[in-house]
């Protein structure tokens, strides 16, 4: 992960070692901690790098899921799997670009929402609360419990005829078809506003557009059904997200704050100079997770909507499932994996490219040390 | 939860009057926005708990009434007509199997990393790193090739196996290993104890908190998976839980509305991980901001 303890734990322990075991012989301890760690190295090599390399291999053959793909009647296409979902016009790059276009759509929600709610409620959690502990816990149970479970609730509650809309009643408002209604939100807001007529799109945005859909498609934003997904994912995520900015708040120094009050600060100042600043590496934290985890949504897709309505559920990581297990396009998955592996390393690399300033070094190492005592101390007296 | 519910906007706190006259508006808004967060949160819950003892009928006609009209437990007997009992059984063999390994081999190589010196050491750890940052999703299919080119595909081993391998565990545990003195082990060796003595009656006793922490944190997510089980297996024997419930909606089981069945099923299905986490609450917010590593 691209957390930034892990190095400094690494070069932490290279002083430990030579004051680590005086008396035991050298090869002794190199002998003792081969055994120690090899069972876990081989089960991690066995079940998470060689299956990567098959499947680079696989994304460069037309292997249809019979036989060994190492056998010799497999062919090798190059990357002919890539280009057909990401340059050669045809159905595979349409589908494959309507689920980036919908999961962009998702992430660009999903993240600022459930970051904003996660910082909202830490913020208030931190200040003086009655039952804080139940506020806590009722915010951070969704995390613990299954996708399964959470899913099959929602589609009660989202269910044409379901608490949602019986709610929406109450206030005289007629709420959609969640699960079923394929319109884009944007469209809608379109037509609200009279911009636009949905059943009749402007021929400039229909005519054309980059990577085999019209710019109208690109820019339908989530459908309905989508949003419903992704109003359960941030409910889903936000308490995890929340904790981690609940600990973050503990490290903000007490005496800056005091000297601030001292000041004469009020209480958005204090915000802006005191406790955002020593918020910014958990920020950046729960924003790099939370891009990471977005990208790769596949348990609700999978479990509430299978893609539809109208392809407007497809994502890519689901769109590789079913490409391989109900078409036998073993190839052309695994080079979608491949795709989004890189779509991943790239946004967060980015990210962290944009979410840094002028002081990020120092920043870093602040955070490196904040880290460091966070896993000392935090860790194993967790009450706090 | 409900009871704890009333408790928090109604009795304002008695103490520091000068500051509660300084931000009252603050002090409501604040409570303001945690109970309506608290309902969002709950509401589900206690409506999932509620329809699973309703009726069909009644649950589809009033999906929003806390009072099931007549109150029946049909649907936890219709759940068990399934293969509701084999799935569970499934998912708690899998689970401890799992939990079990990952404890055990993840202590074990983080102690090494940790305190063991050898050569390969540091790439080793390296490689730990690496492996932490590839997204799980993108395992799939990779996954599904390896343990048929094994020819374990369709196996009780392929359930299981996969997921004993684990790095943020390593991870975890080379942290709090670090985090011990050197010292008490020093002792150990001078009295002449060999290194898996040492590491299994002096260190691993001192590193229960951790070890609670990773047992809940693999039991959950054993538990809890699902992807993983899609691609493992397609025997019905094999199905745990979340594969299992899952076939109640999107399978040919999918019928429309039987959601007093599904509900019930979900509401089991978290009961286990419910107790774990009121029991050890402590212990999962301290993997929350440790597993912030994993992702």
């Amino acid at each position: 992960m691209t957390a930034a303890p892990a190095p400094a734990g690494g070069l932490r322990t290279r002083p430990l070692r030579g004051s680590g075991a005086p008396g035991a012989s050298r090869a002794g301890q190199g002998r003792a901690g081969w055994a120690f760690a090899t069972p876990q190295a081989v089960l991690i090599g066995l079940f998470v790098l060689i299956p990567i390399l098959m499947a680079f291999w696989v994304s460069l053959t037309d292997w249809r899921g019979r036989g060994s793909p190492f056998s010799g009647s497999v062919g090798f296409v190059g990357f002919d799997n890539y280009a057909a979902i990401l340059t050669e016009p045809g159905l595979a790059r349409q589908d494959f670009m309507t689920a980036l276009r919908n999961n962009a759509w998702y992430v660009l929600l999903v993240v600022p929402l459930q970051t904003a709610i996660a910082l909202g409620l830490a913020l208030v959690l931190n200040s003086r609360i009655r039952a804080k502990g139940f506020f806590r816990t009722a915010f951070y149970f969704p995390t613990v419990t299954s996708s399964v479970a959470i899913s099959l609730v929602f589609i009660f509650l989202f269910t044409g005829g379901g608490a949602v809309n019986a709610l929406l009643g109450v206030f005289g408002i007629d709420g959609p078809n969640w699960f079923s209604d394929s319109r884009g939100l944007l469209h809608l807001v379109g037509d609200g506003l009279g911009l636009w007529d949905s059943a009749n799109p402007p021929a400039a945005l229909t005519s054309g557009g980059p990577a085999g859909l019209t710019w109208w498609d690109w820019l339908s934003g989530p459908s309905i059904a989508l949003a419903a997904l992704i109003l359960l994912v941030v409910w889903t995520s936000a308490g995890g997200y929340m904790l981690m900015f609940l600990a973050a708040l503990q490290d903000v120094p007490a005496d800056v704050r005091e000297a601030a009050v001292m000041d004469g600060a009020n209480r958005w100042q204090r915000f802006r100079a005191v406790t955002l600043p020593a918020l910014r590496p958990t920020l950046f934290l729960v924003t790099t997770l939370g891009l990471i985890g977005t990208w790769q949504v596949f348990d609700q897709v999978y479990l509430i909507s299978q893609g539809n309505p109208a392809k407007t559920t497809l994502t890519p990581a689901y769109l590789s499932y079913t490409s391989a297990f109900e078409v036998g396009q073993w190839g052309r998955a695994a080079a979608m994996s491949f795709v989004l592996f890189a779509i991943i390393v790239v946004l967060t690399t980015l990210q962290r490219f944009l979410m840094r300033d002028k002081d990020a070094a120092a920043e870093r190492k602040a955070a490196r040390a904040a880290a460091r005592r966070r896993t000392s101390t935090t860790f194993f007296h967790a009450d706090r | 939860m409900t009871a704890a519910l009333e408790t928090p906007p109604v009795r304002t706190p008695a103490p520091a009057p000068a500051r509660r006259r300084r931000f009252p508006v603050g002090r409501f808004l604040a409570y303001a926005v945690l109970v309506f967060f608290a309902l969002v949160y709950v509401y589900p819950f206690v409506i999932q708990v509620v329809t699973s003892f309703k009726t069909n009928s009644d649950a589809t006609n009033s999906p929003l009434s806390l009072l099931p009209d007549p109150v029946t437990t049909a649907a936890f007997g219709r759940l068990f007509d399934t293969d509701f009992a084999l799935w569970g059984f499934n998912s708690v063999w899998v689970s401890l199997l799992v939990t079990l390994g990952r404890v055990f081999l993840c202590s074990l190589a983080g102690y090494a990393l940790a305190r063991l010196r050898f050569r390969g050491r540091s790439a080793l750890f390296t490689a730990v790193l690496a492996v932490m940052a590839v997204p799980s999703v993108v395992l799939l299919i990779p996954k599904f090739l390896v343990l048929n080119q094994l020819g374990i595909y369709d196996t009780p081993v392929a359930l299981f196996l996969p997921l004993v391998a684990d790095a943020a565990g390593v991870f975890i545990m080379k942290q709090f290993f670090e985090s011990v003195p050197a010292s008490i082990e020093e002792a150990a060796r001078i009295d002449g104890a060999g290194t898996f003595r040492i590491f299994w009656s002096v260190v691993l006793p001192m590193a229960r908190p951790a070890l609670i922490t990773l047992t809940i944190l693999s039991f959950q997510a054993s538990w809890n998976e699902l992807p993983h089980f899609i691609v493992a297996s397609q025997d019905r024997d094999l199905y745990t839980l979340t594969k299992g419930v899952a076939t109640l909606t999107t399978g040919q089981l999918g019928s429309g509305n039987q959601f007093p069945l599904t509900l019930g099923a979900a509401l089991l299905m978290t009961l286990p991980v419910a107790v774990v986490f009121f029991v050890f609450q402590r212990y999962f917010v301290a993997g929350a901001n440790e597993g912030a590593v994993k992702g």
